[in-house]
């Protein structure tokens, strides 16, 4: 890092602002809190009054030339690139920003299909096509892992044409690639190098983690630093290498994102990157001592199995981030969503996801070592009540699609709606995902089939928040005509 | 000059004591310890600010939270003390013969050390063979025990800090796993009279409930904590307090007590009616 990282330029400059005292015109309307009392009273004065609109002493996220300037160059410097953008939109904003900033419509994007629906959301804008390369699966665990260095590579081959890969990095499972391998193929054929960074914030600062996007040489990262790197929900950054114009990527950006950046959202990348800048390696250290703490408690409870680094093989399964905290958990009869909604509704604790077969804790250094007890000793006391045969339960999380039509095609097709059960063999024009975790199980352009929609019903009986459709109760599907 | 320890029982009630000295201030790992000096209630321990214990009326807590269940199941050999940094517990399990194994798990080691020091009124018995301390969480110490203790006796901080894993669902099932087919859980219940420490009581109770077929509140009057009506939780997997109160045995012991005796181990089960209340809100109350 070569600039100050104590600095925080636009942190700064609303502070000055404040002790100004200036009159406020301009919108927000609540006028620093007075306009709306409770809200004022709900989230405390000072974060009303410093809810400001952009302003020359302020600067403006669509056109930045002095404070948010400043802001993002120490931000990019913090994570190693070459420029930085704040993203008031999350990872979702920067992760459409790359894929339209490298492909237009008609080009192609080599990406595996596990990817977050923003990805896939992107391409039904852009009209980008996707090359669908299949990431690997973990056949005991059901989940679907990352794309090893020689599928993209033979994907590039039979793909001449494309203008770039993403890769996402980590998996919300804690799954990473071989990033670097990815990145030098993806040059060495002239194709650009994403990366969707939304779990992996931490690995910009943390000591011995995987690798980040951009020590790795990639082009272009997407990385939500309010996922786990303490800036506010929402709040997210795109980081660009040398190969990129910013100006260009700035435009892009615009197309679609706010002209009223909220300066909340903002102070808090400001601030989160100062922290992690300065404090970040011992914060994340304790993240790990803590999730490696609870890995090895999950296990000697016995039923549970909190999956890492053992796993790794070299290929589809090339690192682990060992702040993730997943644990399958089929083998004590109990689907993930089951222990997640177990786990809120009679332990007053509430994890990242829970999906067919595991769940997902989030930790952090803002953890506390009796919280972590008390994660323990309920998933303890889940086996203890709960737990019966696993005959029965879904054992996969990951179906590979079959693509008849690119997303934006199928998304504006002529189509009709179906009873969802009557759909097998048509071709979906609309989203269907569990959320958490947004991996589409159909994107727009999939063929249907049994094993799918067995799929989505038995995510419906489980209770999984089942999402993206048009009929809200996922009834009924719309499909191509 | 007059030094003054207050505590603030609500946001609108404080509780004053006139001090002597104050004798330590230390910040630990966990919490602030403070133990001062004063005139009417000799010396005081204070933990992130709450009053915990004073010489004067520290009996009252450490019989009732000990002596009410072991004259209930003489045979109790095994105890599980969880909290009890200031060994006051420790004191009175450690009076009766009948006890065999003491495991005292703290999570700080500076309460016990900072006790042993200013305190040994009621550190005297934690030197007993019989005492084993762990410092470690209690939540985590109860995880990995099954069908080991006749008792476990909680004696918690409230339920916000340190103590919070003490109050919890996961808790309480985790304890009922650690004790025998007849094992009791005695633990620190907070109090109804103010609102906050309500709320707290009732989700204790709740939750104890959905674990024990036999789950009661008694009762003690503290002066020094807030209201001065406390509460204890008295939950069993079969016996119930006052129908197999061992009286005779108890007298057998020959124990001199400040507060507790036979006549109180049946009346502290009566509670008053706004008691009975609250805990009739509570969800599975069996009064």
């Amino acid at each position: 890092m070569k600039l100050d990282q104590t600095r925080a330029p636009l942190y700064e400059a609303m502070k000055e602002h404040r002790l100004n005292r200036v009159v406020p015109f301009d919108v927000p309307g609540h006028k620093g809190g007075r306009g709306n009392a409770v809200l004022s009273d709900f989230l405390g004065a000072d974060c009303l009054k410093n809810d400001v609109n952009s302003m020359k002493p302020l600067d403006n996220l669509c056109h930045p030339v002095s404070v948010i300037k400043e802001a993002q160059e120490i931000c990019a410097d913090a994570f190693g690139a070459e420029n930085s953008f704040f993203i008031v939109n999350g990872a979702t904003g920067a992760v459409q920003a790359m894929i339209m900033s490298v492909c237009k419509a008609g080009e192609k994007i080599i990406l595996p299909r596990n990817v977050h629906r923003s990805a896939i959301n992107a391409l039904v804008v852009c009209g980008a096509v996707p090359v669908y390369v299949d990431p690997g699966e973990n056949k005991q665990l059901g989940i679907p892992l990352g794309m090893t260095p020689e599928a993209v590579e033979k994907a590039i081959e039979e793909n001449p044409d494309a203008k770039a890969v993403l890769v996402n990095n980590p998996t919300y499972y804690g799954i990473c690639s071989n990033l670097k391998a990815i990145v030098d193929i993806a040059h060495r054929h002239g194709l650009m190098a994403l990366c969707d960074e939304a779990h992996g914030t931490h690995f910009y600062f943390g000591k011995d983690l995987p690798p980040s996007g951009m020590s790795c040489g990639a082009d272009m990262c997407a990385v939500s630093v309010h996922k786990t790197g303490g800036s506010l929900t929402q709040s997210a950054v795109l980081l660009m290498g040398k190969n990129v114009d910013p100006d260009y990527v700035r435009q892009i950006i615009n197309l679609t994102q706010t002209t009223s950046a909220s300066y909340l959202l903002m102070v808090s990348l400001d601030l989160a990157r100062r922290n992690l800048a300065q404090h970040g390696a011992e914060f994340y250290e304790k993240t790990v001592s803590f999730a490696d703490y609870a890995r090895s408690e999950i296990n000697k409870t016995g039923g549970y199995y909190a999956f890492g680094e053992e796993l790794c093989n070299g290929a589809d399964f090339y690192a682990f981030d060992r702040t993730k905290l997943s644990v399958h958990t089929r083998e004590i009869g109990l689907a993930g969503i089951e222990v997640y909604d177990l786990l809120r509704d009679e332990y007053g604790i509430q994890i990242e996801f829970g999906d067919i077969g595991n769940i997902l804790a989030i930790i952090t250094g803002g953890d506390r070592a009796l919280e972590i007890e008390r994660l323990l000793g309920a998933l303890s006391e889940i086996k203890r009540l709960y737990s019966r045969s696993p005959v029965g339960l879904f054992d996969h999380e990951y179906i590979n699609p079959i693509v008849v039509t690119t997303p934006q095609q199928a998304f504006y097709a002529e189509q009709e709606t179906m009873p969802i059960e009557k759909t097998a063999g048509r071709v979906c024009s609309e989203f269907v995902m569990c959320y958490p975790p947004g991996i589409p199980i159909l994107a727009p352009g999939e063929r249907i089939t049994e094993d799918i929609l067995d799929y989505i019903k038995f995510a419906k009986e489980k209770g999984c928040n089942v999402t993206g459709c048009r009929d809200m109760k996922v009834e009924y599907l719309q499909v191509i005509k | 000059m007059e030094l003054w320890f207050t505590e603030n029982h609500t946001s609108g009630v404080k509780f004053s004591i006139k001090i002597k000295e104050h004798l330590v201030s230390e910040q630990s790992e966990f919490q602030k310890i403070d133990i001062l000096d004063s005139f009417d209630f000799g010396k005081i321990l204070v933990l992130d600010g709450c009053l915990m214990l004073t010489e004067k009326d520290e009996k009252i807590y450490h019989e009732m939270i000990t002596h009410v269940p072991l004259s209930v199941n003489p045979n109790i050999r095994r105890v599980l003390v969880i909290g009890a940094g200031d060994g006051g517990t420790i004191r009175e399990l450690c009076r009766f013969k009948s006890v065999e194994h003491i495991d005292m798990v703290e999570i700080d080691r500076r309460v016990v050390e900072l006790c042993r020091e200013y305190l040994p009124q009621t550190t005297c018995s934690l030197d007993d063979k019989r005492v084993h301390i762990y410092y470690e969480d209690g939540l985590k110490f109860v995880r990995g025990a099954e069908n080991e203790y006749d008792l476990i006796i909680v004696d918690s901080t409230d339920p916000f800090g340190p103590g919070e894993g003490l109050f919890t669902k996961e808790f309480y099932g985790n304890c009922y796993k650690a004790l025998k087919a007849d094992g009791i859980l005695v633990n620190q219940h907070e109090s109804t009279f103010y609102d906050e420490y309500a709320q707290a009581m009732k989700r204790a109770h709740s939750r104890i409930k959905s674990f024990f077929p036999i789950a009661l509140v008694y009762q003690a009057h503290i002066p020094t904590y807030p209201s001065g009506h406390w509460l204890f939780g008295f939950a069993s997997k079969k016996y119930h307090p006052v129908d197999d109160f061992n009286a005779e045995w108890w007298l057998s012991q020959e124990l001199k007590t400040y507060y507790y005796n036979r006549f109180v181990h049946i009346g502290c089960f009566a509670l008053p009616q706004n008691v009975r209340d609250v805990l009739r809100e509570t969800k599975g109350a069996d009064l």
